[in-house]
């Protein structure tokens, strides 16, 4: 059977099955419309025997673990990378993009950190704050509710701490820090760095019957098996099939443009099935994008039409532009009195216990906006690495590195568990000029026009990341540890990561009041035509120093509220 | 949570040529069981386009059977067994790095290179090729390169010392990733349990103590299965 040049109707088409359109699909099949999903990759339930990697040990895989084949090793569940083969994409010379994508429904909600963190007051109003950047049309108090509900429906852990700019929520309680956290602890502290318990979409206690309890096994990148974790297609997708939503999914489904009518309203989509390489139609009443920003971004600007020559939505010539990724800067150290440890089990949840928001005040220093810290170490489970210059420490002791023979396993376990890292992930400001454009040279194998990058960081940026490296190197003194590696110059920018590294990129269809200056407005609707919604996190008019998908599920789920009401007024 | 149901009615759902289409056929979705582990055995987590990588790479071999034999005498004497545990060569370390050489092309040359090298050595010094050297004469070369000075950059090291070390690198990792490695360094995660603090002994071994003030904040493993319920502020009352 064939699904495609069907006469079916869709009330809604959404583009993309991750955090966005996983949010959308449930809002609006709950609300009884006929939705129609499109995903570019395969379905994918981690609970599925063939596609399960939690649980694996290293010796299952013959290269036990290593990263040739997935970025973030062998057993992380997401399905593509940075490369994937047949996709290009191009930058313009002399500037750097790397853009990762995940091509599996439920997009990259499924391996990554779930670091849950709501934008506070602050963050949509940054403008007012330093002048630089701007404004989003709407505030916290536009969100919160929407916040909330998120909390309530998904889960997170973490505690209410009335700080300022990171705003309290429904939280479960969060787990006791492990031991290398104890000691972040206490060098944070030592310098006046605040410490807090993280706050992360895994559910320490039970929220409904659908859903398993964390069980600790470390691996929510692997995609929780009983759903503990938030994924897009177990929390989001799956439940709304469960609830009767009448959702038809289209998987392996690459869209290629919005479609558009005479009067150049959208009539839905078209997409390339990558099993047969033919192109198909899917017809619909409204399309919500929700591609990841930068593909939904393509897909607009690939949407051109005699009513729309500069791609759909793109009057403004502003599709693409004020692009922007988290910085990122990272560090490691060895710690001395973490040495000869009791091996316990200790895998905890996937990711940090602990965390570091954003405490200073921008006055005293030398770039705008600021980061958060993220922390890792412990005795994890071993995979491809693990015992890499197993003695290296040695020279800290002035005892000879290297050798051979038995003596290797007790240098081995002595080591094991003694270093500790850390992540800084900030802010950064957004520029007109940092974008993504087509690339009229080149098409991807479906024969979809490409992406060409075109980001170059700002002082503000590559200072802000000097900064996180005086922040770590001082903790790791606190705790009398050593620094490994050297601390990256300011010719080598500070060691701030590619843009596209940190993989969050917002901001290719952003929001404002103005269509002159703005993709969508304020309920991430276009303002050239009434009927498409963005839903990712393209429209971000601003980063914050958090991770996006918090804010991408509760603007999602406030823009779902929006379209059922356009329809039921018949608006649009 | 019925998994079943949940597969039943995404099918339902409308996507059954969606499914037909797709790589991944309903019957690969259905759950064997509620075993999550057993009902996996098989598989890894691959995608059709990995597993066909994986057997691609199977289908060829590298390493000759001379170099195959150097290297095994080469990673016992990096990791030879003793009272309790195997040796390198019994933990599949040979068939790890063989994969390796194949998955990371940029390891062949280095790899290839460096057992010619150990032969050039052991036939200089003592007229026989490095496997066939004993093992105190294979121990007095490897003492000439099994130290490396940490003074010098790693890619400024003489290429010997360099390919010890990845070849070190190698045995250790493929070791340690191993059932028999992980069993000697204890490792006892990746299983199911209920994280609850670390034990008093090792906090007070390390000079650490938990706040009261940050456990009054912390999950209380015998309620977490009772359902979340707050207050309108926040307040998580069960």
């Amino acid at each position: 059977m064939q699904i495609i040049e069907n006469s079916t109707i869709y009330d809604v088409i959404i583009v993309g099955s991750g955090a966005g359109g996983g949010m959308a699909t449930k809002i609006l099949a709950e609300a009884g419309l006929k939705v129609a999903v499109v995903e570019a990759g395969p379905y994918f339930d981690p609970a599925a025997p063939e596609q399960q990697t939690q649980f694996k040990w290293p010796y299952e895989s013959p290269r036990r673990g290593a990263n040739t084949v997935r970025p973030f090793g062998e057993f992380d569940s997401a399905y593509g990378g940075w490369d994937i083969e047949g996709e290009p994409y191009t930058t313009e010379e002399g500037t750097d993009f790397r853009w990762f994508r995940s091509r599996m429904l439920g997009g990259r909600t499924n391996h990554w950190g779930r670091i849950s963190l709501r934008f506070g007051p602050n963050d949509f109003k940054r403008k007012d704050m330093d002048g630089l950047g701007d404004n989003w049309p709407i505030g916290y108090d536009d969100v919160k509710p929407y916040y909330d509900k998120v909390d309530k429906l998904i889960g997170v852990f973490g505690s209410n701490e009335g700080l300022p700019n990171d705003p309290d929520g429904f939280f479960l309680p969060p787990p006791k820090p492990r031991l290398h956290e104890l000691f972040y602890i206490k060098g944070a502290r030592k310098s006046n760095i605040p410490v807090y318990p993280s706050r992360m979409s895994m559910l320490t206690k039970r929220i409904n019957d659908e859903r398993g309890i964390c069980f600790y096994c470390g691996q929510c990148s692997r995609a929780c098996s009983v759903y503990a974790d938030f994924s897009a297609g177990t929390c989001l997708i799956f439940p709304a099939q469960k609830n009767g939503g009448q959702i038809d999914l289209f998987v392996n489904a690459m869209v290629r443009e919005v479609t558009t009518n005479e009067e150049g309203k959208a009539t839905g989509v078209s997409y390339i099935n990558k099993e047969d390489r033919k192109e198909y139609q899917l017809k619909g009443k409204v399309v919500v994008l929700a591609a990841s920003a930068c593909s939904s971004a393509r897909i607009l600007l690939n949407s051109k039409s005699k009513q729309h020559p500069n791609g759909l939505g793109n009057s403004s010539n502003i599709v693409g532009r004020y692009l922007h990724d988290s910085t990122g800067g990272s560090r490691s150290a060895f710690i001395p009195d973490l040495m000869n440890r009791k091996v316990y089990n200790e895998d905890g949840v996937g990711g940090m216990h602990v965390y570091t928001p954003w405490w200073l005040d921008n006055k005293n220093l030398n770039f705008a906006r600021g980061y958060h810290v993220e922390v890792w170490g412990g005795m994890g489970m071993p995979s491809y690495g693990f015992g890499f210059n197993h003695n290296e420490f040695n020279k800290y002791f002035g005892i000879n590195v290297g050798g051979y023979g038995n003596p290797l396993r007790e240098e081995v376990k002595q080591y094991y568990g003694s270093v500790m890292g850390f992540g800084g992930r900030g802010e950064s400001i957004p520029q007109k000029d940092n974008r993504c454009e087509i690339d009229p040279t080149k098409v991807d194998e479906f024969g979809i026009p490409v992406l060409k990058f075109n980001y170059k960081w700002t002082d503000d940026e590559i200072n802000q990341v000097g900064h996180m490296h005086d922040t770590f190197e001082e903790i790791v003194h606190n705790v009398g540890g050593h620094l490994l590696g050297d601390k990256p110059t300011i010719e080598q920018k500070n060691g701030i990561y590619a843009p596209g590294e940190i993989i969050h990129e917002v901001g290719t269809t952003r929001m404002g009041d103005d269509s002159r200056t703005s993709v969508v407005n304020k309920f991430q609707q276009l303002h050239d035509v009434d009927n498409v919604f963005i839903v990712d996190a393209g429209p971000f008019v601003s980063q914050a120093d958090k991770n996006p998908t918090w804010t991408i599920l509760a603007l999602s789920w406030r823009t779902s509220d929006y379209i059922i009401e356009q329809l039921k007024m018949q608006n649009i | 949570m019925d998994r079943r149901k949940s597969i039943k009615s995404l099918i339902l759902g409308g996507v059954a040529g969606g499914l037909a289409l797709n790589g991944c056929k309903p019957e690969n979705v259905e759950p064997t069981g509620e075993n999550i582990a057993s009902g996996a055995e098989a598989h890894f987590g691959r995608t059709p386009e990995e597993k066909e990588q994986i057997a691609k790479l199977n289908a060829t071999q590298f390493l000759n059977a001379h170099e195959v034999e150097t290297l095994t005498v080469l990673v016992d004497l990096i990791l030879p067994a003793n009272d309790t545990y195997g040796s390198a060569s019994d933990a599949g370390v040979i068939d790890f790095i063989e994969f390796m050489t194949k998955d990371y092309p940029k390891f062949q040359t280095p790899i290839r290179g460096g057992f010619m090298w150990l032969d050039h050595k052991s036939n200089k010094d003592f007229g026989v090729e490095f496997k066939t050297a004993t093992p105190e004469q294979q121990k007095l070369i490897l003492d000439t390169i099994a130290y490396p000075d940490v003074e010098v950059p790693e890619p400024k090291r003489p290429l010997e010392v360099q390919f010890f070390s990845l070849m070190r690198n190698l045995t250790l990792t493929g070791y340690y990733t191993s059932k028999i490695g992980i069993e000697d360094l204890g490792y006892v995660g990746n299983t199911p349990n209920v994280w609850d603090g670390v034990p008093e002994d090792v906090l007070k071994q390390h000079g650490v103590a938990y706040e009261d003030e940050w456990l009054a904040k912390c999950v209380d493993q015998s309620k977490r299965n009772t359902k979340a319920e707050w207050d309108e502020k926040g307040n998580l009352l069960t």
